[in-house]
């Protein structure tokens, strides 16, 4: 045998990429300027932001009041975002009309419910069926408690009083949550082989998804005293609570019956061949699959009534937006050109941090159940 | 015998209660019971409760005279009006908002979502900003900021801010010019659908012969370019008067443009035609450039303004140029500038002909407020503004699920065809994005036809204001009122999803 000497022993070294394909002059030439349309392009929305972003910016920060400031400072022609009436109306903003010496009570549920439902979305934490179960149900007993008062010596606050950011995560945390059983019971109502129970539901689902929110937030405002006995008071927030809470079931519905619809016709045929009985069948087999797939929907559709919990304006009930509306309207003390303007872009603010913190985290169980199926 | 055939046995008796059809039964019975004892019970308790307020029920006071005011009707609308006709007002004021808002929203979405998956970063990221930051914010303090935060601010009417093309904006709304067009004016609208329907007649004629024989016939062809010339001829004939008489003002500007236009269509005739249409494109683009930018831009020095404008002008003149020098011949190249001819051209000849005028009643601003022309109430123009925008968001993102659902294959095999970009998109790409875009866009459009009820919390009066509102508070028949409302929103949805289900059969993939 002899040596062959001109195949080599160990493998060339890779060398490095070619210099026009890496740096940020190749980022730029490849994402900026590949085409002359793309250079135009660039040109024309670098001149965008440039027209944009400074007065912009100006207004938010650089031109406006800070949190200290005095409403003086607000009424001049050149100043920007009235950030002082923002922080000085922030507790009415956030509990409306709550007494004041109160306000350690929905401190406690906001603690509450943020230590509850932190660790409940962090996939790595153990305990998460008693962790679920003490939000879902522990959680809301001690809240309505705390917050209604009236037991263990607490100052009675009617609901009237309650408002604010405050109104806004009760109305849209009970509607997600009890729209959601009720939902999975309407989908599988429309599923059902049984006709009367079928042509409820479909006509149940069917009707909501084709009104708007507010007639719906309507006729429970107005039409749900008229249908109860005489002598009857309905709260006035359970009102907005029954609506919203209908009304988004509609939409879980639908959205649960496309998981359903999703699960192979021999998961639910195998479930049967083992002699489950139809809620069993539901419960260990077809459901835990078809939920699965509907995260993402039951999120979004969350979001959807985040956003749509500020209809209950419409209707007279306080929530965020009618506090900085009726502020922005009524409080003659802070009356500056720029007032209102920072009244919603503070509530807009708000209501942005809450929806896109949720899409961005339906985007990472999107990713965590996906992996088996990308490309 | 005992022996009995296998198969014909009956089912095994189970005891009565377990037959899983006699179970069925019992549960529809028992909630069909509760249902009808709900509803007994609810029908009693609301007759109790009118009773004891003293309100009468039925639909009759539909024919009573409502006698309050809407503050914009496009229907014939007084004090004296019936509640029927208060009903029509309200659902043409929905329709209107609606339609305009879909229209735009429709634009700006597909432009916005298209642009969301560009691959130039910058307008990407815009895209993506605009998108993330509209659809997470209510649309009702969307709309609360249009009209409360923006036009209620606007300046009174003697400081009313001037718009082009005679427009004004202020804090009554905007006022625009209003058409007033005479009798004649009827066959120039004969004419413009005529023309229509003449051109998408030609247009498919021609794309069929295009697909039998691979070229487009030369009946077409050569009407095609004579149209190409004479539309470069006004293109350029327009963008020069406005160019030397607003840039250079001169005093003789008409007849030196009339002959470079000349000259530039005629050059779009031989083969200098890529120099021709590439200047053209300059031409344009410096004057559309420098409006633009001179509007944005008003604190930089217009010489500044104007040497951008005339580099991005420049950019753009290169691009047609290239693509000019590198298109196929004239019988591969749909006939486009023939049909924009016949589409604007023969009802300008009918105007033409006919002697019919087209006066614009512009409003103009007296001692306390307009007269004359077309006001646009702040609500509506809030109302319309806020939906499109936020509807715009939905729809970008909807376009953009569409194109990413085409299989990246498809892209790549048009690619390996050798097709251009453009001709990839419009041929391969879009055709069957649109199938995945189609249905949630319906429903984005009816979604936006709803949401057009948030109208009522800023004063528009469009149907829930009008019938929920105002007609509630007037007759106090409030189950009528919102049952009528409810049944034309059904309305509306049942006939979009009837269209919907039509659409869907027509284009389901036809598999073996």
């Amino acid at each position: 045998m002899t040596d062959i000497t001109y195949v080599r022993p160990s493998l060339v070294e890779a060398r490095p990429a070619p210099r026009s394909t890496t740096g940020v002059l190749a980022w730029l030439q490849k994402n900026l300027f590949a085409t002359p349309t793309d250079a135009v392009l660039t040109l024309f929305g670098a001149l965008f932001l440039l027209w944009a972003v400074p007065p912009l910016v100006n207004f938010v920060f650089i031109n406006a009041v800070g949190i200290n400031g005095t409403v003086e400072e607000c009424r001049v022609e050149t100043a920007g975002a009235c950030w002082a009436y923002v922080w000085s109306e922030m507790e009415f903003f956030i509990y409306g009309f709550y007494d004041m010496s109160e306000l350690w009570r929905p401190n406690i549920v906001f603690a509450l419910g943020a230590a509850l439902l932190i660790p409940l979305l962090i996939p790595k934490v153990p305990f998460k069926r008693t962790n679920a179960l003490l939000l879902l149900i522990v959680f809301p007993v001690i809240s309505y408690y705390l917050l209604a008062g009236g037991v263990f010596g607490l100052k009675p606050m009617p609901t009237e009083k309650w408002g604010g950011l405050l109104v806004t995560l009760i109305i849209s945390a009970v509607g997600i949550i009890v729209s959601f059983p009720l939902g999975i019971i309407l989908a599988l109502g429309r599923q059902s082989k049984m006709p009367v129970i079928k042509m409820l539901c479909i006509g149940f689902i069917e009707l909501v998804r084709a009104v708007p929110l507010i007639t719906i937030l309507f006729m429970a405002s107005i039409m749900l005293p008229l249908f109860m006995p005489q002598g009857t008071t309905v709260d006035k927030l359970l009102r907005a609570l029954v609506g919203v809470t209908l009304f988004s079931a509609a939409y879980v519905a639908e959205i649960v019956r496309g998981g359903l619809q999703a699960i192979p016709r021999g998961q639910y045929e195998a479930a049967a061949s083992l002699g489950l009985s139809y809620w069993k069948q539901m419960y260990f087999i077809i459901l835990p699959q078809a939920l699965k797939h509907v995260i993402p929907g039951i999120v979004n559709n969350a979001i959807a009534l985040f956003k749509d919990t500020s209809l209950v304006y419409i209707v007279g009930m306080k929530d965020l937006l009618e506090a900085v509306k009726t502020k922005n309207d009524t409080a003659l003390e802070w009356q500056s050109g720029n007032t209102a303007t920072t009244g919603y872009l503070f509530a807009a603010a708000v209501f942005w941090m809450f929806c896109f913190s949720m899409s961005r985290y339906s985007m990472f169980m999107e990713r965590r159940l996906n992996t088996g199926y990308k490309r | 015998m005992t022996t009995r055939e296998m198969g014909h046995d009956a089912a095994p008796r189970v005891s009565f209660f377990n037959d899983p059809v006699i179970r069925g039964i019992i549960y529809q019975v028992v909630v069909a019971v509760i249902l009808i004892g709900f509803i007994f019970w609810i029908v009693g308790n609301t007759a109790a409760n009118l009773a004891a307020q003293n309100k009468t029920n039925g639909f009759d006071f539909l024919w009573k005279t409502a006698g309050f005011d809407i503050s914009f009707a496009l229907l014939p609308w007084s004090r004296a009006s019936y509640y029927w006709e208060a009903l029509l007002v309200g659902i043409t004021n929905t329709l209107l908002v609606a339609f305009i808002g879909i229209v735009f929203a429709t634009m700006l979405g597909f432009t916005i979502g298209v642009a969301r998956l560009s691959s130039n970063f910058i307008v990407a990221r815009l895209a993506a900003v605009y998108i993330e930051t509209i659809r997470n914010i209510p649309l009702l303090l969307q709309l609360f900021f249009w009209y409360f935060a923006v036009l209620k601010t606007m300046p009174a009417v003697r400081q009313s801010i001037a718009l082009p093309f005679d427009s004004f904006i202020n804090q009554r709304g905007i006022m625009v010019p209003r058409p007033t067009p005479d009798q004649e004016f009827g066959w120039v609208m004969v004419a413009i659908v005529v023309a229509l329907i003449v051109a998408g007649v030609i247009g498919g004629w021609a794309a069929r012969i295009r697909t039998r024989t691979g070229r487009y016939p030369v009946q077409i062809v050569w009407p095609g370019k004579l149209a190409d010339a004479v539309v470069t001829f006004l293109v350029a004939f327009v963008a020069l008067v406005v160019l030397l008489g607003v840039v250079f003002p001169i005093a003789s500007f008409v007849p030196v443009s009339a002959i470079v236009a000349a000259a530039v269509a005629l050059g779009s005739l031989t083969r200098y035609a890529a120099i021709a249409k590439a200047a053209l494109t300059f031409f344009v683009a410096f004057v559309l450039c420098n409006a633009l930018l001179g509007f944005m831009f008003s604190w930089v020095p217009s010489l500044m303004v104007s040497l951008i404008s005339a580099l991005i002008a420049l950019v753009l003149g290169q691009v047609v140029y290239s693509n000019t020098a590198n298109r196929p011949p004239s019988d591969a190249r749909f006939p486009l500038a023939l049909l924009v001819l016949i589409i604007v051209g023969v009802p300008a000849l009918v105007y033409w002909l006919t002697g019919a005028t087209l006066a614009f009643e512009v409003p103009v601003l007296e001692r306390f407020n307009f007269k004359g022309g077309l006001q646009l109430p702040p609500e509506f123009v809030a109302l319309a503004f806020g939906l499109t925008i936020y509807t715009a968001s939905f729809i970008a993102e909807t376009v953009r699920a569409g194109i990413q659902a085409v299989n990246r294959g498809q892209t790549e095999a048009a690619q390996s065809l050798g097709l251009k970009d453009g001709d990839r998109l419009r041929l391969v790409i879009v055709p069957q994005a649109m199938r995945v875009i189609i249905p949630p866009l319906t429903s984005q459009y009816l979604n936006l036809t709803k949401n057009s009820s948030l109208g009522a919390a800023i004063g528009y009066p469009e149907l829930f204001n009008v019938f929920g509102g105002t007609s509630i508070s007037q007759s106090g028949r409030a189950i009528e009122c919102m049952a009528i409302i409810m049944v034309v929103y059904l309305t509306f949805s049942l006939i979009t999803s009837a269209i919907m289900n039509w659409y869907n059969a027509r284009v389901r993939l036809v598999e073996r």
